[in-house]
């Protein structure tokens, strides 16, 4: 338990927006909530300098001639730091420019706030093993998870072969959308090209398994037939052609789907172990209790549709 | 080696007997995913008929020239290439329908029930039979998912097809989209109830 926290704290330090050094009175800056930028000030600054909304521009990067409208200005009440409210919600993955004029156009200075890569990376993982679960929040891979989740052997193999092979796909497929199908406007092979790399992503890992590791070939192999005919793994190259994700983006959107397809297996496999010990009435014997018991994961798992981390 | 079913009992095999979503429990992302309204079902279902249909045909007229080795991927990229023309035809004519099924037209490519079909059927029957079974698988997954969204509609938000028929909204529970499991699991159990009152009743 320790040492998760701590691994958690670490990527926390990690990704935490690094402080641009802004020689001026502003120190540091960063996005509030959906509407919010933070402003903090070197040194305690007079309250109808900077709180006044009127005193501030704010700009998307891209758009620097569309000013943001800023509705009111909250100073703390050491008048070191400001909070910026929005009239609508920002685009937080963009990055922004707010300027502070003070009534003398002489001292105005600017300054850039944007979210961290790295953070913005690690919320695409969290999203599509959590929030967006592939499996109890988009039902994709349900023939799969029905059928290899009666042991928990079966469903960490099934598991770990399924993330694997889906990081290798994912990373082939990409290179294949963005050198091959874009440039030479061949969008409309999407599927056919999506699937024929993954047919053979199996193929290989297969023949690559049986010479490598034969003992783990014995272990994971029979479950990567199985693979092909699943909906998730058709699905990450169709959704990070969709989204235009670049390499790290797409490796992460990979990890977190074997992920939460892992997760989702082991969960539910758990439950179905202590099932057979329950007495369930004959017509909800076997595949109707597991659908109810996953409604309830999927239930549980539509609390995590609030998160946001970064 | 050809199947001694008339054209007609195909067809019945695949809506009651082996009907793909409560008898064979296959395909059932969709089942669970899009089943909120019979419309959604109904699309999805012709899409499902022609894609199965089509390639049915395919490969039992090519079944003598498909080395058995590599039969898989044939059938994979079978499959890809009609989902493609469905995908785009759909796109083209009914671009509404289309946004609402989002990507689970094109993860017909990943259906299990059709590689199955295939597989199990297609690859040892002649054009004649391996059509009617698609037929007959096609219309059952079809009857499978507008059976669904009939519950889930009716229940959800008093309507059929769009039409307001209870006056009033029964169970919001129903909408929502993980009812989906509840509903699938609940009608499945609700077949298996029938199906044991049938054995009962047989044996007294």
């Amino acid at each position: 338990m320790r040492g998760i926290s701590l691994f958690l704290t670490v990527i926390f330090c990690l990704t935490q927006p690094l402080v641009a050094a802004a020689g001026g009175r502003i120190a540091g800056q960063h996005f509030g909530q959906a509407n919010e930028i933070v402003v903090s000030f070197a040194s305690p600054e007079a309250s109808d300098a900077v709180s006044n909304p009127a005193n501030y521009r704010v700009v998307e990067e891209q758009d620097p001639d569309i000013r943001l409208e800023v509705k009111a200005v909250r100073l703390s009440e050491d008048h070191t730091t400001a909070t910026l409210t929005f009239a609508s919600p920002l685009n937080q993955r963009l990055p922004h420019l707010v300027s502070l004029n003070a009534s003398t156009a002489a001292s105005s200075e600017s300054v850039r706030v944007s979210k961290s890569y790295l953070g913005y990376l690690f919320s695409i993982l969290i999203s599509a093993l959590l929030i967006n679960n592939f499996v109890f929040t988009k039902y994709l891979g349900l023939c799969v998870f029905f059928g290899t989740s009666k042991r928990k052997d079966t469903a960490k193999g099934m598991g770990v072969t399924f993330t694997m092979v889906m990081v290798v796909s994912a990373i082939m497929s990409w290179f294949f959308y963005q050198y091959i199908l874009k440039p030479f406007q061949l969008n409309f092979l999407q599927i056919v090209i999506f699937i024929g790399l993954v047919s053979l992503t199996v193929q290989a890992v297969d023949t690559v398994l049986r010479k490598v590791n034969p003992a783990l070939f014995n272990a994971f192999g029979v479950y990567l037939v199985l693979v092909i005919a699943n909906c998730v793994i058709i699905a990450v190259p169709l959704i990070l052609a969709d989204n235009e994700y670049n390499f790290l983006e797409s490796l992460m959107l990979a990890l977190g789907a074997g992920g939460g397809f892992l997760l989702a297996l082991y969960l539910m496999s758990s439950v179905r172990e202590r099932m057979e010990l329950a007495k369930i009435p004959p017509t909800f014997k076997g595949v109707p209790i597991a659908f109810i018991v996953a409604g309830q994961f999927a239930l549980a798992f539509l609390g995590f549709s609030g998160l946001t981390l970064f | 080696m050809a199947t001694d079913k008339t054209n007609l009992q195909l067809i019945a095999n695949g809506i009651l007997n082996e009907n793909p979503i409560f008898r064979l429990v296959l395909s059932m992302c969709p089942a669970v995913g899009i089943s909120t309204t019979v419309m959604n079902g109904f699309m999805l279902g012709i899409a499902v008929l022609f894609v199965q249909v089509f390639s049915s045909c395919t490969i039992s007229l090519f079944k003598n020239k498909i080395h058995p080795r590599i039969r898989i991927p044939t059938y994979t990229l079978t499959i890809a290439t009609w989902v493609t023309v469905i995908d785009m035809v759909l796109a083209a004519y009914l671009p509404e329908a289309y946004a609402k099924m989002g990507i689970f037209i094109k993860l017909i490519v990943a259906f299990a029930i059709i590689t199955m079909r295939l597989e199990m059927f297609a690859c040892k029957e002649t054009v004649n039979a391996s059509f009617f079974d698609g037929i007959g698988m096609g219309l059952g997954f079809m009857f499978g998912m507008m059976s669904l969204g009939f519950v889930r509609e009716l229940l959800g938000q008093g309507t059929i097809l769009g039409y307001d028929i209870l006056g009033f909204k029964p169970l919001l529970f129903f909408v929502l989209p993980f009812a989906g499991f509840f509903c699938v699991g609940l009608m499945m159990a609700f077949f298996n109830y029938i199906e044991l009152a049938y054995k009962r009743g047989k044996r007294a």
